[in-house]
C-alpha cells in the first residue's frame, strides 16, 4: 500500500517534466523533422526524401552563412571566455564581502532590462551620430561621422555583451570553490603567477569553463536579434535564414532543415568541444 | 649563534589596521632543530608563520633566512616550505604530479623530477604511491605527502601550520611521534605552530610561547613546565591550580597569600617579589599535590590542608580527582596516585593535602 503511495507520488512528480520533454520537445522535433524530410512536388503534393538538405548544400550562400555563424559564435564564445575569467577570478578571489556581492549584482543589474533594449543601447553608442562617433569628431580623432555600426565587430560585441553573465556565473561559482591555501601552495612550492594559473586555477576551473562556453556557445549559435539589429542587412547569421524561409518564403520544409541542422551542429560543436576538454556533460552542467 | 642559526627574527612586527598581530618578536632557530611556537587562538602566531612564508610583510623588523634578509622576497623565492592547516594538496593531480610540482617550477628535467619523487616517497614511507589521486589516501599519508612535496625541495626551513589540527585524536598521537622521527632523519629545521601544548611539548626542541603577539618565553619543553616565566605561561603549558589572592608574607623567595576564599597557601616566585598587600596568583601542578589519609607531619611552610572530595575523574594513569576547601569553596585539581591507596575513594570523603611550596609559583597580578 504505502509502496504504491509512493510510486503514485513519483509519476506524479515525474508527469510535468514527461510532459515538457514529450510535447515541447519531442513532439516538435518530430513534427519539424517529418516536415524537413518532405520535398514540394506540386500544389499540395509531397515526397519523402532528402532533398531539402541537399539545397542547403548546393547554395553557397547557405553554407557559407552557416560556417560563418559557427565560427563567429566559436570566437564569441572564446572572446568571452578570456573577458570573462578575469573578472570572475577578481570577484571571487579577491574581493571579500560585500564588495564581492555589490560586483556580481553589477554584473547582473543589464539582465533586468530586456535584451532587445540593451541591443539598443549599443545601437545609440555605436551608431553614424550616436555617442562613440561623436565623441571621437569632438576629441579630432575622426573628421566626419562615422558609422560603427552593421559590421562583424559590432554583431560580436553585442553578443560578447549579450552573453558574458552566462559566462560570469559559473566561473565565479568555481573559482570560489577553489581553496585559498591551494593558490598560496603554489606560490610557496616556488610557483610563478602563470604556472599556478595553468596548474591549479584552470584545471579547477575546467567545469565552470566548459559550462561557461557551452552555454554562450548556444545562445550566440541561436541568437535572433543582436546579429540582425547590429548587424544589419549583411549580418547573414543562420537563425535568420531560417527566419526567412519561414515567415518571408513560407518554405516550411527548408526552414525545418535549416532548423535540424542547427541542431546537428550545435551538439557536434558541444560534442567536440567536451572531448578537447576532457570533460563530461555530467560533470560540466550537472553541478 | 648566528652563524648556525637558520631563521633569525628580529624586532619583527605587524600591523592591521585596528592591532598589532605580532609585536616586537626576536628569536633565532638554530639549524637542525625543531622549534615549536604555541600559543592560543588569535595570538598572532599565523600571522608570524606567514611572514617566515612570505605571505605577509612585516610592518618593520627583520627576518634572516640563512642569513639572507627576506624582506621584499615572495613566497615563491624564499628556501622555506609550508605545509598547511588543509594540507593543500593539490586534488587536480595525483601524487606524483603534487610531489614533483616544486621541481617542475625549477625546471628539473622529468627523469630527474621522477628519481628523486620516488626516493622522498620512499622516505616518508609511502614508495609507489605516485599514481594514485589525492582523495584515495588516508588522513596520515596526505601528511606525509604533504611534507614529502615540501622536503622534496630540500627546504633550509620546513614550516608547518598547525597540520595535526584536522586528524582524529589516535592519528594525532601517532604522527606526532613520526613527525618528530622525520624531522630528525631529514636534520631540516621545522618551525611547527600550534595551539595544542602536548604536541609542542613532545616534540619541540625549543618551544616559544606567544600571547597578545609577543613571545612570553622561549625555552625547552621542561623549562616551560618547571620555570615559567610568567603567569600566562604557568596557566598554558601544562594542567595548573590558579589562585588568587592577597599578599601576606614575603620570606625570601617565599610568598604567602591569602585567597579570596580565605585559604592562606605559599608559593616560590622567581619573577619578582611581590609587595605585601599587592594581588598575586599561586600556580600548583595536579602532580605536585600530595593527597594523604592522615594529617601530615609536616616540616614549616609545607602547604596542608582538609579537603572534601568533589569528584574523581578516573583515566588510568591520568586521573584526577577534584576537591573542594571545605571553607572557601574552592577547588584543586589533584592527581590521584596509582598505587591503590585511594582506590574507593568516593564523594564526600575528606583528605589531606600537603605541597612544598618550591613546587608552587607564585606571580604578581599583571596590571597594577
Amino acid at each position: 500500500m504505502r509502496s504504491d503511495q509512493s510510486k503514485l507520488g513519483f509519476y506524479l512528480l515525474l508527469s510535468p517534466l514527461l510532459l515538457w520533454l514529450v510535447t515541447l520537445i519531442i513532439l516538435p522535433h518530430m513534427g519539424l523533422f517529418a516536415v524537413s524530410i518532405s520535398e514540394k512536388v506540386g500544389v499540395r503534393e509531397y515526397e519523402t526524401g532528402f532533398g531539402n538538405y541537399a539545397v542547403f548544400f548546393n547554395e553557397p550562400l547557405y553554407w557559407r552563412t552557416f560556417a560563418r555563424t559557427a565560427i563567429m559564435s566559436i570566437m564569441t564564445t572564446v572572446l568571452t571566455l578570456l573577458l570573462g575569467f578575469p573578472i570572475a577570478y577578481y570577484i571571487a578571489k579577491l574581493m571579500r564581502g560585500r564588495a564581492k556581492t555589490t560586483l556580481f549584482l553589477m554584473c547582473l543589474i543589464p539582465f533586468w532590462v530586456s535584451e532587445l533594449v540593451r541591443t539598443f543601447g549599443w545601437m545609440i553608442l555605436l551608431r553614424e551620430t550616436g555617442v562613440l562617433s561623436n565623441f571621437l569628431q569632438f576629441t579630432g580623432v575622426i573628421d566626419g561621422p562615422v558609422e560603427f555600426l552593421y559590421n562583424d565587430a559590432a554583431i560580436m560585441v553585442g553578443l560578447v555583451y549579450t552573453s558574458i553573465l552566462f559566462m560570469i556565473v559559473p566561473l565565479v561559482t568555481t573559482l570560489d570553490s577553489l581553496d585559498d591555501s591551494l593558490i598560496e601552495a603554489g606560490y610557496d612550492l616556488g610557483g610563478s603567477g602563470f604556472s599556478i594559473l595553468r596548474e591549479i586555477v584552470i584545471p579547477h576551473a575546467m567545469p565552470g569553463i566548459v559550462s561557461g562556453c557551452i552555454v554562450v556557445f548556444m545562445l550566440s549559435l541561436g541568437n535572433y536579434l543582436t546579429p540582425i539589429l547590429l548587424g544589419g542587412k549583411d549580418s547573414l547569421w543562420f537563425t535568420g535564414l531560417i527566419y526567412t524561409q519561414f515567415i518571408t518564403r513560407f518554405n516550411w520544409e527548408l526552414g525545418s532543415a535549416f532548423g535540424f541542422l542547427l541542431l546537428a551542429l550545435s551538439s557536434t560543436i558541444v560534442f567536440l568541444g567536451l572531448k578537447l576538454s576532457r570533460q563530461s556533460l555530467t560533470n560540466t552542467m550537472g553541478r | 649563534m648566528t652563524s648556525t642559526a637558520d631563521l633569525v627574527c628580529r624586532d619583527l612586527t605587524k600591523d592591521f589596521t585596528d592591532f598589532r598581530a605580532v609585536d616586537h618578536v626576536n628569536f633565532e632557530v638554530p639549524n637542525g632543530s625543531f622549534f615549536s611556537i604555541l600559543g592560543p587562538s588569535g595570538c598572532g602566531k599565523t600571522t608570524l608563520l606567514r611572514m617566515i612564508a612570505g605571505f605577509q610583510f612585516p610592518t618593520s623588523g627583520d627576518l634572516l633566512i640563512k642569513g639572507k634578509s627576506m624582506i621584499g622576497v615572495g613566497p615563491n623565492k624564499r628556501p622555506v616550505s609550508m605545509v598547511f592547516q588543509h594540507l593543500a594538496l593539490f586534488p587536480m593531480m595525483n601524487i606524483g604530479k603534487n610531489v614533483g610540482f616544486g621541481l617542475r617550477q625549477r625546471g628539473v628535467a622529468e627523469a630527474e623530477i621522477k628519481t628523486r619523487v620516488g626516493r622522498i616517497l620512499e622516505r616518508v614511507g609511502l614508495p609507489g604511491i605516485q599514481d594514485r589521486s589525492v582523495d584515495q589516501l588516508s588522513g596520515g599519508q596526505k601528511q606525509r605527502v604533504a611534507i614529502a612535496r615540501c622536503m622534496v625541495l630540500e627546504p633550509d626551513v620546513l614550516l608547518l601550520d598547525e597540520p595535526l589540527g584536522a586528524l582524529d585524536l589516535k592519528l594525532r598521537e601517532h604522527m606526532k611521534i613520526e613527525l618528530k622521527t622525520l624531522q630528525a632523519e631529514f636534520n631540516t629545521t621545522f618551525v611547527y605552530i600550534t595551539h595544542d601544548q602536548s604536541e609542542a611539548l613532545v616534540m619541540s626542541d625549543n618551544i616559544a610561547v606567544m600571547n597578545n603577539g609577543r613571545f612570553d618565553q622561549i625555552g625547552t619543553a621542561e623549562e616551560l613546565y618547571y620555570e615559567p616565566s610568567n603567569a600566562f605561561v604557568a596557566g598554558f603549558v601544562g594542567d595548573a591550580n590558579r589562585f588568587d589572592g592577597k599578599v601576606v608574607g614575603v620570606d625570601g623567595q617565599i610568598v604567602s597569600i591569602v585567597t579570596d576564599g580565605g585559604a592562606e597557601m605559599r608559593g616560590k616566585t622567581t619573577a619578582g617579589v611581590p609587595a605585601m598587600g599587592q594581588r598575586a596568583q599561586i600556580f600548583v601542578r595536579p602532580e605536585a599535590i600530595a593527597l594523604l589519609k592522615d594529617p601530615a607531619q609536616t616540616a614549616d611552610h609545607m602547604n596542608t590542608g582538609e579537603w572534601i572530595v568533589d569528584s574523581v575523574l578516573f583515566n588510568g594513569a591520568n586521573s584526577l580527582v577534584i576537591l573542594r576547601h571545605p571553607k572557601s569553596g574552592e577547588t584543586i585539581h589533584a592527581t590521584l596516585p596509582q598505587t591503590g591507596t585511594f582506590l574507593g575513594l568516593s564523594k564526600g570523603q575528606s583528605v589531606h593535602t600537603s605541597w612544598a611550596p618550591e613546587q608552587a609559583r607564585c606571580f604578581a597580578t599583571e596590571g597594577q
